[in-house]
């Protein structure tokens, strides 16, 4: 266990670092002079010179890479070129935004899901389990800058029960949270499925049943316990597509998040917020995946001692 | 392998054919009629105006043009790409497996199109920059499932023997071990066509991808949600042509994995 704890949180420490190479690169790849870009081309030589002091731009790349992955450690994220203020403080504004979204997103999604999974595979090929599979593969189709406008004009616009975009109210919650809740629902009811199955082939299920216990205790208690276990890896997986979701959602929506500042950033090409938003979303991936990976082996001991 | 004559195929094929010929089709989707402005389905247009007056069904079939070469592109490239990688990291191993798997994992670390969405927006938004984005972001899984397969098959007795004849290491990769690791990677080549169109219209919903006026599904949608109570038809026409799309490819993708692939069968 502990070998396997050390050798996953190294994988994770490098994987880190490569992120934020990646993200620091993300202006020096980009062709042209990124200070062009920004001041656009009828800027004055002397204001350019300030930028590219400012930004650091003239040192050398490597005194630069430093001086970013430095900067980060200590969690200075640099300064907001449109409203010169720290990005961590722009950002940390953003924050609940996105936790209440991603988080409401991923309750309705297992409230979907679960039920539609379970339902799927025990009553294997028939209709519950063409009606759930149908519903998986419309919501891996539909993507979500059309389901949005979608709910909007069905709730809002017809029948006016909901708000349209916004923060100012709990009920705005409601449409991006079910956006990004039944595209994941689509993925996980599948994955419920399939994992179900695979677990009811196992002689403790059989076992279980021979004992005579009532199949909504085999289900509950026996078989998705095991099921889980997979099916949680696949969930923190999934979270990374839902987080990339949540840009186009909150967009859509006007929902004032992480997503929603990273379109507006890249709008008025304030690097130092875009290099921000995407390294907090990606990390926050990556520490997700690796909580995922940490639990699975605490509860499950074959997978820390196969390596 | 006869193909069946379905639904899912047939809406690929048309999808195929309109995006060929579209270039050479009588069309003009920036014509402007002032007096059709937001116009609802008619019998002469039965998909209706836009904001601007501009015919809703032929923007549609040049917007298919736009998915399809974009898809086609970007799913090639990371399809090369991503399978030299990945069968060269199994196949040497050692040092140069290790540093692959580790540019691998940093690549899947940034989740869905984010990666994509900040290159093209930090690029500049055009069609050309999106395809470069999708690229950059679409080869690792190609790479990944590539390197996978050529592990299991490396050790296999015919590629032993191909080596202690002497053949050289290209002709063993062409000859040996694609071929064999072909079927899974055609199937997640389909899937990544369904991606990268879904890919294509969200950075085009952005404002990231095509540029007006040229039209794509996914910039239609955008227009639409400003005009959503007078004129639903515009956004609800793009949104469905995205739909019966890539349905239909993740359809064709699931009937060839359940043909090709019988490991993965459910």
């Amino acid at each position: 266990m502990l070998n396997y704890l050390g050798a996953r949180l190294f994988t994770a420490l490098i994987v880190v670092f490569g992120v934020m190479t990646i993200v620091f690169m993300l202006i020096h790849i980009v062709p042209g002079d990124p200070v062009e870009v920004m001041l656009g081309e009828s800027a004055q030589v002397v204001d350019r010179e300030a930028l590219r002091e400012t930004l650091g731009l003239n040192l050398p790349l490597s005194t630069q890479w430093v001086n970013y992955i430095n900067g980060l450690l200590h969690l200075d994220l640099g300064t907001s070129l449109h409203s010169k203020r720290p990005v961590i403080d722009v950002l940390a504004e953003r924050i609940p935004a996105t936790s209440l979204l991603a988080g409401t997103s991923i309750l309705i999604a297992l409230i979907i899901a679960l039920p539609l999974g379970v339902l799927a595979a025990v009553h294997k090929g028939s209709i519950w389990d063409r009606l759930a599979m149908t519903f998986s593969m419309l919501g891996v189709a539909i993507p979500n800058f059309w389901m949005g406008p979608l709910l909007i004009l069905v709730f809002s616009l017809w029948l006016g029960w909901l708000p349209v975009s916004g923060n100012d109210q709990i009920s705005s919650l409601v449409l991006p949270a079910v956006t990004l809740g039944t595209a994941l629902a689509a993925i996980l009811s599948r994955m419920i499925r399939a994992s179900l199955l695979e677990v009811f082939n196992e002689d403790y299920i059989r076992a279980a049943s021979a004992r005579g216990l009532l199949p909504s205790t085999i289900i509950w208690k026996h078989a998705l316990k095991n099921a889980a276990l997979p099916v949680v890896t696949i969930l923190g997986m999934q979270i990374g597509a839902l987080l990339a979701g949540a840009v186009i959602t909150e967009t859509v929506f006007s929902w004032p998040g992480v997503g929603q500042l990273t379109i507006d950033a890249i709008q008025k090409r304030d690097y130092p917020v875009i290099q921000s938003c995407v390294l907090l979303i990606s990390l926050t991936y990556v520490f997700i995946n690796l909580l995922t990976d940490l639990a699975y082996a605490y509860l499950d001991p074959r997978v820390s001692l196969s390596e | 392998m006869a193909i069946r004559f379905s639904f899912p195929s047939l809406i690929i094929a048309t999808w195929f054919f309109v995006a060929l010929v579209a270039g050479s089709l009588p069309l003009h989707p920036d014509a402007i009629l002032l007096n059709k402005i937001l116009v609802a389905p008619e019998f002469h247009a039965w998909l209706g105006y836009d904001d601007l007056g501009r015919s809703i069904a032929e923007r549609l079939i040049l917007g298919a043009r736009t998915s399809f070469l974009v898809a086609m592109c970007v799913v090639s490239i990371s399809f090369v790409l991503g399978t030299t990688v990945g069968v060269m990291a199994a196949w040497f191993g050692g040092w140069w497996d290790k540093v692959t798997v580790l540019v691998i994992d940093i690549f899947i670390a940034f989740p869905g199109i984010l990666l994509a969405i900040a290159l093209s927006g930090l690029m500049g938004p055009g069609i050309m920059n999106a395809v470069v984005a999708l690229s950059v972001v679409g080869w690792v899984g190609f790479a990944r499932l590539a390197r996978a397969q050529t592990l299991t098959i490396k050790h296999r007795e015919h590629v032993t023997a191909a080596q202690a004849l002497g053949t050289g290491t290209m002709s063993i990769a062409m000859h040996h071990i694609l071929p064999l690791i072909m079927a899974p990677l055609i199937i997640e080549a389909t899937f990544a066509i369904a991606g990268t169109v879904i890919a294509e219209a969200g950075l085009s919903f952005l404002g990231l991808g095509v540029q007006a006026p040229d039209p794509s599904w996914g910039s239609m949608i955008r227009d639409g949600t400003r005009f959503m109570l007078v004129a639903p038809h515009m956004v609800l026409a793009p949104g469905m042509t995205i739909l019966l799309v890539v349905l239909s490819i993740n359809l064709l993708g699931d009937s060839l994995r359940d043909k090709m692939d019988v490991r993965s069968r459910a």
